[in-house]
């Protein structure tokens, strides 16, 4: 990758160009999800490749989740590299029949004889004002579905990279793009390029404190660094990047080093994915590290509100953040 | 117009009798194994059952060998099908080997799903058999991509995509024929009408006489065929055959029959007399297509007791050698779950 080529795009123009850069490449991978089509996706984000690559390939399909996971899952079956688009990761509750018991099973249940190689991007999370079915932020759900791999990219060149990654691999994939994030920018290769999915980031280099956060807390997390280092606290954010398979070592590598961990997602707190981070290094040798007990910020456990002030106050904000890793930075000083 | 489907004895012959004459003898005589294996692997599946020798459930299609024969000895060799957990009848007309199939049944190693799947999800993905569902009309959606990646790849072959009466009230059935009716798909649905979905009898909970008629709501052609008459159901399903085969997209032929046994191992037919079972016992596929072969003088009675005799010998024979095969080792269980 030389610098040249690198240019400062959105969120949402690099998963596109991802898209567009493996459809080039790969006349079996294909998109198909509701209005992805002459509307351009409901965030635009197919806009454009229905010119470029007909309506074969760009595929408009009635608004049926489930046939739409089932056409997605049986094309792959068959050797095809599906992308279905669901609207909002919400609706992804009546495509969950053929996601879970269909895509996900498939290979192991048919003794490993076969292969499911798809991508569903899930636009997810909450901020828009869009209320409790448009907003939900969903992974925990498929984090324990064996079989499916989970994504979440934060920033442009991750996103990119990562689907890439994802469209290539031979498993069902679940994308997830925050909303919020789509019109984040940031640098990004014009090549295609690969980012392995069990490969976590470090954000941030620090040494008192680790904030564990993936999609939008990730840049969120960022911020309240920023504000905290104002007040001499030094936070690393790491960014898992893919939950599932999860690069557990960096993570770990992280909360040995600073002994303190935070960490922060969106999804409601009960049951969330926190709680499996929260094991994975109460379970390995960063336990003895540990100068203070792990800490979990997640959303409260309400469906998303409408009013854009309950909205805010349901999920975590940078002030949150800042609020929980200042006083996580103090405890039993 | 209600399909009446005659009791054995009444049978003159079959209402597609010209295809006694159409189809190669060969051809007539590898439908009436075919079902003969399916009744006897069955039996014999059961029978392993009641003796201890099986650890899960299983879901029988005896009675209803016509459905899965006629239609599958449609196909050419390289075409697909997708099918449901009452399956075993499927699986043998898509030419499994029956020592595999007996081996997947009872758990083992060398089954067809290395004893992952069991007697709900056999399947044979290079011999065209991409496999059973075991969540009611979870296969019809799949069904969709699996066609739909035929006609991307311009390809010349066909899907029969099964599934239960019960099936055709899921959510995914509807989705399913919407789409693939509008993009011209190249697949059949095929509805296995046993008339119940577990307890409940199809009157009380379809307010509708045949399910063919659904097939209106799709602008496609439906069909309720006498499911029991293995040559009726072939004539319908070839015609949705060559539909689907020559672009002009999918058909749905509703297949009327019974199933004889309880709808799994836990069922003590609570919901329907014995008088009814026995009424359909009276009208068993297999010994009407037996009828209608010697009736026409196709063969004589002792060449179809010897297809049945052979039919047997071959189940007996897979049942044996399949419980000497190894059972599976939990060893590396996990790494079998992603593809890498």
């Amino acid at each position: 990758m030389t610098t040249q080529t690198t240019r400062e795009i959105t969120y949402l123009e690099a998963v596109r160009e991802a898209l567009v850069q493996e459809m080039r490449a790969d006349k079996e991978v294909f998109l198909i999800g509701e209005d992805v089509g002459t509307y351009g996706g409901a965030f635009g984000v197919s806009k454009g490749m229905l010119e470029e690559f007909g309506y074969e390939r760009v595929r408009d399909t009635p608004i049926s989740e489930a046939a739409i996971a089932g056409a997605a899952t049986g094309a792959a079956l068959m050797g095809m590299r599906p992308v279905m688009e669901v609207m909002f990761m919400d609706f992804l509750t009546i495509s969950t029949n053929q996601l879970v018991n269909q895509a996900a099973k498939m290979r192991f249940m048919f003794g490993g004889k076969c292969s499911i190689p798809m991508v569903i991007r899930a636009p997810s999370g909450s901020g828009t004002g869009a209320a409790a079915q448009h907003s939900q932020s969903l992974e925990a759900w498929f984090v324990n579905v064996p079989g499916i791999k989970v994504v979440a990219p934060s920033s442009p060149y991750d996103a990119k990279g990562l689907l890439i990654a994802a469209i290539r691999d031979n498993n069902p994939v679940l994308f997830m793009e925050h909303k919020l994030l789509y019109r984040l920018k940031g640098p990004v290769p014009e090549e295609s390029y690969c980012i392995p999915l069990q490969s976590a980031e470090v954000k941030r280099e620090g040494r008192d404190l680790t904030i564990v956060a993936y999609s939008i807390m990730v840049p969120r997390a960022l911020e309240a660094a920023e504000k905290l280092a104002a007040e001499g606290i030094d936070i690393e954010v790491v960014d898992p990047r893919s939950l599932k398979p999860l690069d557990e070592e960096t993570i770990i590598r992280s909360v040995c080093k600073t002994g303190r961990v935070l960490i922060v997602h969106e999804a409601p707190l009960t049951g969330g994915f926190g709680g499996e981070l929260a094991a994975v290094i109460a379970a390995s040798e960063a336990f003895d590290y540990l100068d203070a007990p792990i800490r979990r910020l997640g959303g409260l456990n309400v469906p998303i509100p409408y009013n854009r002030t309950l909205e805010r106050a349901a999920v975590p904000q940078v002030e949150d953040i800042v609020t929980a890793a200042r006083a996580l930075a103090q405890e039993g000083k | 117009m209600t399909v009446v489907i005659p009791e054995v004895d009444e049978v003159g012959t079959s209402s597609s009798e010209n295809l006694l004459v159409e189809l190669p003898r060969e051809k007539l005589a590898w439908m009436l194994q075919r079902m003969c294996e399916i009744r006897y692997f069955e039996e014999k599946a059961e029978d392993l059952y009641i003796r201890g020798l099986v650890h899960g459930t299983m879901h029988l299609s005896i009675g209803q060998e016509a459905g899965s024969v006629g239609s599958i000895a449609t196909l050419r060799p390289e075409d697909l099908i997708i099918h449901h957990h009452r399956g075993h009848g499927h699986t043998i007309a898509k030419g499994a080997n029956l020592t595999t199939m007996m081996a997947e049944f009872l758990g083992r190693e060398s089954g067809y799903c290395r004893g992952r799947g069991g007697s709900m999800h056999i399947a044979d993905i290079p011999g065209g058999n991409l496999g059973a569902t075991g969540v009611v009309g979870g296969g019809i959606p799949t069904a969709v991509g699996i066609a739909l990646a035929l006609q991307m790849h311009r390809s010349e072959q066909i899907l029969l995509s099964y599934f239960g009466d019960g099936a055709t009230n899921e959510g995914e059935f509807h989705e399913s024929l919407n789409m693939a009716s509008t993009w011209k798909l190249p697949l059949v649905f095929i509805c296995d009408n046993n008339q119940y979905g577990m307890s409940m009898h199809v009157s009380k909970v379809m307010n509708i006489e045949n399910i063919s008629t659904r097939a209106a709501s799709y602008g496609i052609p439906g069909k309720t065929v006498d499911g029991n008459d293995v040559l009726a159901v072939y004539e319908a399903v070839l015609e949705a055959d060559e539909r689907a085969r020559s672009g002009e997209g999918p058909s749905l032929i509703d297949c009327l029959s019974y199933r004889w046994r309880g709808h799994s191992k836990s069922d003590r037919n609570l919901y329907r007399t014995a008088q009814e079972i026995d009424e359909w016992k009276h009208k068993c596929p297999i010994r009407r297509f037996k009828k209608v072969l010697v009736d026409a003088a196709v063969m004589t009675t002792d060449e179809v007791e010897a297809l049945d005799q052979a039919a047997k010998t071959a189940v007996d024979r897979a049942a044996e050698e399949a419980l000497t095969f190894p059972e599976p080792s939990p060893e590396n269980m996990e790494d079998e779950v992603y593809a890498s």
